[in-house]
């Protein structure tokens, strides 16, 4: 092991962790955001909707999320869209962990004992009402662990946007390969730095889900 | 039965059939409650005691018949937000107490009683607390109000409901056995509550196994079986001469020990 090496890399590194962290950030907003949409899909009454939120759950999980991205970043310019590698990056992730994270929220949703929304409704809560008051409060308790799953995946799916040239950090670590030569050391701070960036979502998780314990 | 010539009953059923695929739960109920009356069902499980009850405020949906509350048609062939619209003002008017409580777990017992108040009667928040307050006396533990529904034992917590469903100001309470969740030595303060709510001439029907409660309360006694009403009758008579050999051997299995 090289330390004056690994001493000179940091920086580029620390750098390339900060893009990671950027790109999986606005990634999970977008995630969410859509996810929050899926799910109201796949549980509306309406049979159009939920057709939709299925067809878009089935096909998203149904392909690696490499040709989800691939298709983004060098299919969209076929068809008049030419999204940046960075944008590219961000709607591709976002987009394909929303399918996931749709299925969490839906899953906690429907593990709200069905006599919650019966009692709702007895009171005569409209629908809307009685997801808003009664449902989601106890429904968001059950989620935060199940979102925090697809969270962690998200930061380490965030690697394979290397492949769209974002200098994020795996393609850090694939560049400095070509001047080192080291790809024990180079590989070996990527992984330390994915670690770290991991380790501090999954604590920041933990503390929400106490947070929100009953009791 | 108990109504005032010339007014309308509080709840007519009239050839109410309903079935959960090749199960046919109901199989023709009629049924007419009058005001201030009340009604006990009982009978085996799976006769379709507690499909009719949630009929009533329409948490099932019948295939076919016809409910009215109040003279108003329950079940209307409406859909989409007109649907909405008209069950959400008939929910309104009934009050509906579950065997398993249904409390929101996650708010106060003040608030799980003002709440409703608030989002589907448009009080505010003090307006909607004072009711809470009042109604939480009447099932006497106003001392409860900022515990969570949790922390109470099974009785507290169906009184909690029963005060809850009151907030609403109904004109008519379901009750779907109201007691066969709770420790035996809760039953009765339950039971407490429902006897001077009846004594206050509340309309009510009540799902039960507690046969002392329907004998004791109850005006009529409404005994079905496999989807039908059997025999309805004072309990003073169904209790004694029952006709059918349904409920007679259904007496006697429920009685004999």
């Amino acid at each position: 092991m090289d330390i004056g090496l690994i001493a000179r890399l940091l920086p580029h590194f620390l750098q390339a962790a900060g893009l990671t962290i950027l790109i999986s950030t606005l990634a999970l907003a977008l995630g969410l955001a859509v996810a929050a949409g899926i799910a109201a899909a796949r549980l509306s009454p309406s049979r159009v909707l939920r057709g939709f939120g299925a067809a878009y759950v089935s096909l998203i999980r149904g392909t690696p999320c490499l040709i989800q991205l691939f298709l983004i970043y060098f299919g969209g310019p076929q068809v008049g869209i030419t999204p940046g590698p960075f944008a590219a990056g961000v709607i591709g992730l976002g987009l394909n962990i929303a399918a996931y994270m749709a299925e969490a929220i839906r899953g906690a949703i429907l593990a709200v004992d069905r006599g919650q929304s019966e009692a709702a409704r007895s009171l005569g809560f409209s629908r809307g009402q009685a997801m808003r008051r009664v449902i989601l409060p106890q429904a968001a308790r059950l989620m935060i662990r199940p979102l925090g799953v697809n969270a962690i995946a998200l930061v380490k799916g965030s690697s394979l946007v290397a492949t769209i040239s974002v200098v994020e950090l795996t393609y850090t670590a694939q560049r400095l390969i070509g001047s080192t030569y080291r790809p024990f050391e180079v590989f070996g701070i990527a992984a330390l730095l994915y670690l770290v960036i991991i380790h501090t979502l999954r604590r920041g998780i933990d503390r929400l889900d106490r947070a929100y314990a009953p009791g | 039965m108990s109504d005032a010539p010339g007014r309308t009953p509080m709840i007519e059923v009239r050839g109410a059939r309903k079935a959960f695929g090749a199960a046919e739960v109901l199989r023709g109920i009629d049924l007419t409650v009058g005001r201030g009356e009340i009604v006990a069902i009982i009978g085996p499980s799976g006769s379709g005691k507690s499909t009719l009850l949630r009929a009533i405020n329409h948490l099932e949906t019948l295939d076919a018949g016809e409910i009215r509350l109040d003279g108003r048609r329950v079940n209307l062939p409406l859909r989409g937000r007109a649907f909405e619209r008209h069950v959400n003002a008939l929910r309104r008017q009934i009050g509906m107490v579950f065997q398993q409580f249904n409390l929101f777990p996650h708010l106060s017992v003040l608030d799980n009683l003002a709440l409703a108040p608030m989002r589907a009667r448009g009080l505010d928040r003090q307006e909607a607390r004072a009711l809470a307050t009042t109604y939480l006396e009447r099932v006497h533990i106003p001392e409860q109000a900022q515990k969570y529904p949790a922390q109470l034992s099974g009785g507290q917590q169906q009184r909690v409901a029963i005060a809850r469903a009151l907030c609403m100001r109904p004109k008519i309470m379901l009750f779907d056995e109201p007691t066969s969740a709770l420790d035996p030595e809760m039953i009765k303060e339950v039971l407490d509550v429902m006897v001077e709510l009846a004594e206050d001439g509340m309309t009510m029907i009540v799902v039960t196994h507690e046969m002392g409660f329907a004998r004791e309360v109850a005006d009529t006694i409404a005994f079905m079986d496999h989807g039908r009403i059997v025999e309805a009758l004072p309990p003073a008579q169904f209790f004694t001469a029952a006709r059918t050999e349904r409920a007679q051997l259904f007496l006697s299995r429920i009685l004999g020990h």
